[in-house]
């Protein structure tokens, strides 16, 4: 089946040139970074984890959100989705994959990283963050290409492949609630410290990776006109919006806690993203842009006549997904390490390197989820004979 | 006889030459050569204790003890001086604001306001830095004080986040050219970048029977003891004097007292 990827139009294999230059580019930023050191980044002695695992953690959300799919498709026979599902386990093989090369490009001693598994701790999450991730990758590569096989072979898949499915349902569950504990359990981080962080990071998870996925499907119609199918669509946009209201519902729920009990540790954090503290307000601007789009999306995403319009659908996902990556991907972490131990303010923002290393890793998972939706959408092609993908729809 | 005579020179020379490769390959260029190198004999009566704690007299700190215990610690571990906020630090000072937050003072009695508190690792009895680090690079030796093994660290700065005091510090870049040269110790080794280090009670000393660095220089203001042992001098200033710990709610039960 691997060999679908390695037949193309120009725009194919220009896409794949222009990633792998993009690719050596940021490679070049991670060299330096290597010869260098972490020197090169914002972080500090205070904010010590910053951009690279923010993308960690917004990652998994992704991988994880594949499960939007599956479940509803295996186990409420939610027969629409079946176009669809491939893609979503074919963007969930390039997150997992981003996510473990933003934890490489994140190790002062990258070339050590093997001691994990050479002394393993159980009592450390990230223990079993590695673990969940790496079983959550198999597992979408074996359910991804071994449906597809049978798909093409116009065959029911083997009856082994179904109780992996429902192993990967939970799965999915589990890496992002794992995620969540790497932060959850920690005695001096207070916007860490919170029971629902799990079940944030499932909901922003369930609405920020289906929306990622569809936005996406939508650039597949228009490059090669594959169409998941109007229901399916509709499906998804209906649980992307429920996933969001949930979200936002979640994170009133912190904001409830820390500021009707009033207590600093908790209330601190909150009031230096959203207002500043000890005259530092670097994440404000970032912080209200998410609020006004996270609650600008819910503007598009509820009203029926807005959701099941694409033109506004998509607006209203865009809008979701920044809204959701400000949250988690720059918000969550600098939150955590803010006020420092010492409750002052040591101020972080990415580097320059550090974001063209970042472009390396996104180069490469776009690389990946290029190649395999290729796949996908070619397979699709032979078995239904149409060639909607190699030819672009006229404009009309 | 004479070639007995050139033997002896040949093996003299050879020795001699040996002798200063050694010494050489021992010491490599390093600027100092201060201390004696150690042999068996140094660690026949080392320092033991169920578990070690201090006890820290603030009312004897002055910005300037502080900064001679700092001196003390950084000369002995070759701790690197870094300017900003990916700075290196064993043993530092700071207000009371900084080393109690929790506490929350409104109305602090000057003295106490102006005074120069001494922040270290706490050797926490249940430190979340072990609990957190994935590779045990981090990790609790059976006396309870909390030790880094440098080489086996991965630098994924786990027990940075976890570790509630701020005790630890990241190598972002290679320390050695921010060591000073006066303050070179041979006889203890330097770390490479991308790895944690922090405090770890001179366990090289407690091995030497010699008590910690800022210990023997803070002019008693510091009391290094056995917490295990009720008749130690230490659990005798615990019982005499009202000490506090910093953020005992977060649960790590650190080892070392604050006299206020």
């Amino acid at each position: 089946m691997l060999e679908k990827a390695l037949k193309g139009s120009p725009r194919y294999w220009g896409t794949l040139a222009g990633l792998i230059g993009l690719i050596a580019l940021g490679s070049g930023f991670w060299m330096y970074q290597l010869t260098n050191g972490l020197v090169i980044t914002g972080l500090s002695r205070d904010v010590s984890w910053g951009f690279y695992i923010a993308q960690l953690t917004y990652f998994v959300g992704v991988a994880a959100s594949a499960v939007m799919l599956v479940l509803p498709y295996y186990f409420h026979h939610f027969k629409q989705f079946s176009k669809m599902i491939i893609l979503g386990e074919f963007l969930a093989i390039p997150a997992v994959i981003m996510c473990m090369l933003f934890v490489v490009v994140d190790l002062g001693q990258p070339q050590r990283m093997l001691n994990i598994i050479i002394h393993p701790t159980p009592n450390s999450i990230l223990f079993y963050d590695m673990i969940v991730l790496n079983v959550y990758l198999l597992l979408n590569i074996v359910i991804g290409f071994i449906s597809l096989q049978a798909f093409r072979n116009k065959m029911d898949p083997p009856k082994w492949i179904k109780p992996v499915i429902y192993l990967s349902v939970i799965w999915a569950f589990s890496i992002h609630t794992v995620t969540a504990f790497l932060y959850a359990g920690l005695p001096g981080r207070h916007y860490w410290l919170s029971a629902i962080m799990a079940a944030r990071f499932l909901s922003s998870a369930f609405c920020s990776g289906p929306a990622l996925l569809l936005l996406l499907t939508f650039l597949l119609k228009a490059l090669t006109g594959f169409d998941p199918g109007k229901k399916a669509i509709k499906g998804l946009a209906l649980i992307i919006t429920y996933a969001m209201c949930i979200n936002v519902f979640f994170y009133l729920l912190e904001l409830f806690t820390a500021f009707y009990s009033n207590m600093p540790g908790h209330m601190d954090p909150i009031i230096y993203l959203f207002s500043g503290l000890h005259g530092h307000n670097d994440l404000v601007p970032f912080m209200w842009t998410a609020t006004v789009l996270g609650l600008g999306s819910l503007f598009f995403l509820i009203p029926t006549k807005f959701r099941e319009n694409p033109p506004a659908l998509i607006v209203g996902l865009i809008m979701l997904v920044i809204a959701t990556w400000i949250d988690k991907g720059m918000g969550l972490i600098i939150g955590g390490f803010t006020p420092n131990p010492f409750e002052e303010v040591t101020v972080y923002l990415p580097t320059f390197p550090e974001l063209m290393v970042s472009l390396m890793v996104f180069s490469i998972g776009a690389l990946v989820l290029t190649v395999l939706w290729k796949i996908a959408v070619e397979v699709r092609v032979e078995v239904e004979g149409c060639n909607h993908s190699l030819v672009p729809p006229k404009a009309e | 006889m004479k070639s007995s005579r050139r033997q002896f020179m040949k093996l003299a020379a050879a020795s001699a030459l040996g002798l200063g490769a050694g010494k050489l390959a021992f010491m490599g260029d390093a600027p100092a050569f201060a201390s004696d190198i150690p042999t068996a004999a140094t660690f026949e009566h080392p320092l033991k204790a169920k578990h070690w704690g201090m006890v820290i007299d603030t009312t004897k700190f002055t910005k300037e003890l502080v900064e001679k215990c700092a001196h003390a610690c950084r000369k002995q571990h070759n701790v690197p001086v870094i300017e900003g906020k990916k700075e290196v630090k064993w043993f530092w000072g700071g207000t009371f604001e900084e080393a109690f937050p929790n506490q929350i003072p409104e109305y602090l009695s000057e003295d106490v306001e102006k005074r120069e508190i001494p922040l270290l690792c706490n050797h926490c009895e249940s430190p979340m830095c072990v609990r957190v680090c994935p590779t045990q690079a981090t990790f609790q030796r059976a006396d309870g004080i909390v030790m880094m093994d440098m080489h086996r660290c991965i630098g994924c700065r786990y027990c940075m986040a976890g570790c509630p005091f701020g005790a630890r510090s990241f190598n972002f870049q290679n320390p050695r050219p921010f060591i000073k040269d006066e303050d070179f110790n041979p006889n203890y080794p330097t770390r490479t970048r991308g790895v944690v280090e922090k405090c770890t009670f001179c366990t090289e000393l407690l091995a030497e029977g010699k008590m910690p660095a800022c210990v023997e220089v803070s002019e008693g203001a510091l009391t290094f003891g056995d917490l295990g042992d009720e008749n130690s001098e230490i659990r005798h200033l615990l019982r005499e004097k009202f000490t506090i710990r910093r953020k005992p709610d977060a649960g790590t039960k650190p080892s070392v007292y604050y006299i206020i």
